[in-house]
């Protein structure tokens, strides 16, 4: 192989890596945090709710999980517009991250709340809370503290797949890797060198989320 | 200017969903393939190769699809091969899938009981035999739910292939809006044909998985 190496554009071209970063980063916390907040809410929807939102929180979960994300980010940035709604890239690359986790972490979340033993709502019910009381104060917290591994997961796997909104010009990381590319004809070593930094930005955003984790339930006696 | 029917848009998503189809069985397979072999270096009683397997599932669970599609692309071109987009596709998502796979499967051999390698141990198996006679014959059938779920995944996977030119359904929508100027109702169209591809898998996933649990409720 004749080819030879050269990384000497990063000098040249590290601000615009460093700005791809910073937007990765943005849409992935307003991704996690609203998309989560989403999920709580479609889980007890479809876990404790009323009979006939049950049905519409299953179809919007069963649609979103089985259809690609950049069909959905496509769907809202092309298609929405034909409603009316026009979109900036960033704001349909923040919808499409939110309403994608918000699908997935709502089965995830639902998976700790039906694993919640009986007896926890009916001390609820005994202290004469009401349903939704005891559901906020009593069920919730330890049913998230149960599956948050997996909702870590989960959030790390919308980051990386945050990869796919580069297509409809949201400029994050892979966008400048594009235009790294497009600009060194350095292809490889562009995507090299982006895929290494989503790897770290994956190790770390594990890391801060067991963090956030262990913040948010200290040690407690979860039954 | 051309009108374009529903059924001209509906008819060519339809022809280029074979692609997608094709793409996922291959990519399926041979992750599978792979995943097995994977499976074997991931819990193999030498250190050095266990941690390789282990790096190679940490790199290719820990970096996006779309990023090794990119590599597979332009870095096998390094080699001075011209790298047509199927080739790199099939490349990348074999190798993607074979990553999760094999992790997948690791879990539902690890879930199997120790006794049942000492006993296959004190009968004086090999470690290869020990898995081929006692150990995998008990995982594949805790591994078949989660497998057929993530074969989901594969499907939704191949989706971005369009984005370095393979033409499969979504390049087939992305082209057909380009030409009839009705992306809401190609895309929602293109959505619909993968929920059509993946919500029989999910469902049957989940079918499994509750058979299963029956089986194993009295023991």
């Amino acid at each position: 192989m004749s080819y030879q190496f050269q990384f000497n554009w990063l000098a040249q071209y590290y601000p615009e890596i460093v700005k791809g970063i910073g937007i990765t980063l943005q849409l992935i916390s307003i991704g996690a945090v609203l998309g989560i907040a989403l999920g709580i809410a479609c889980a007890w929807a479809r876990a404790l709710g009323p009979t006939w939102l049950k049905p519409i929180v299953a179809a919007y979960v069963e649609l979103i999980r089985n259809t690609p994300f950049l069909i959905q980010l496509f769907f809202i940035f092309f298609g929405l517009p034909s409603l009316g709604l026009q979109l900036g890239e960033l704001q349909a690359a923040n919808i499409a991250m939110v309403v994608n986790l918000g699908a997935y972490s709502c089965e995830i979340i639902r998976a700790g709340i039906q694993s919640t033993p009986k007896g926890q709502f009916e001390a609820g019910a005994s202290l004469a809370m009401t349903p939704f009381e005891t559901f906020r104060h009593v069920v919730l917290v330890p049913s998230l503290q149960r599956i948050w591994p997996a909702l870590s997961s989960q959030v790390v796997i919308v980051m990386l797949g945050s990869s796919v909104v580069s297509q409809i010009a949201a400029e994050d990381l892979t966008f400048a890797a594009n235009f790294i590319q497009s600009r060194t004809f350095r292809a490889f070593e562009a995507y090299m060198v982006s895929t290494l930094i989503y790897l770290v930005l994956a190790i770390l955003l594990r890391q801060i989320l067991a963090v956030i984790g262990g913040f948010i339930f200290p040690r407690r006696a979860t039954r | 200017m051309t009108e374009f029917t529903l059924w001209d848009i509906l008819r060519n998503l339809l022809l280029a969903t074979r692609w997608t189809i094709l793409l996922s069985l291959v990519s399926f397979v041979g992750g599978g393939l792979v995943g097995l072999l994977l499976l074997f270096l991931r819990i193999s009683s030498r250190k050095a190769v266990r941690v390789f397997a282990r790096c190679y599932i940490e790199l290719f669970q820990g970096t996006p699809l779309l990023m090794q599609l990119f590599i597979a692309f332009f870095g096998l071109g390094l080699f001075g091969i011209d790298v047509p987009a199927w080739l790199a596709a099939g490349l990348a998502l074999i190798l993607w899938t074979a990553a999760f796979l094999a992790e997948i499967w690791r879990g539902c051999v690890e879930a199997i009981t120790k006794g049942q390698w000492e006993a296959s141990a004190s009968l004086g198996m090999g470690r290869l035999q020990q898995m081929r006679y006692v150990i995998l014959p008990q995982a594949m059938k805790i591994a078949v739910p989660p497998t057929v779920g993530f074969s989901v995944q594969v499907v939704k996977g191949t989706a971005l292939t369009s984005i370095i030119g393979f033409v499969e359904l979504s390049k087939a929508g992305t082209v057909v809006t380009n030409a009839t100027f009705q992306p809401f109702t190609v895309y929602g169209l293109v959505a619909l044909i993968y929920f059509a591809l993946c919500w029989p898998l999910s469902k049957s996933s989940q079918m499994l998985e509750r058979k299963l649990n029956v089986a194993h409720r009295n023991h």
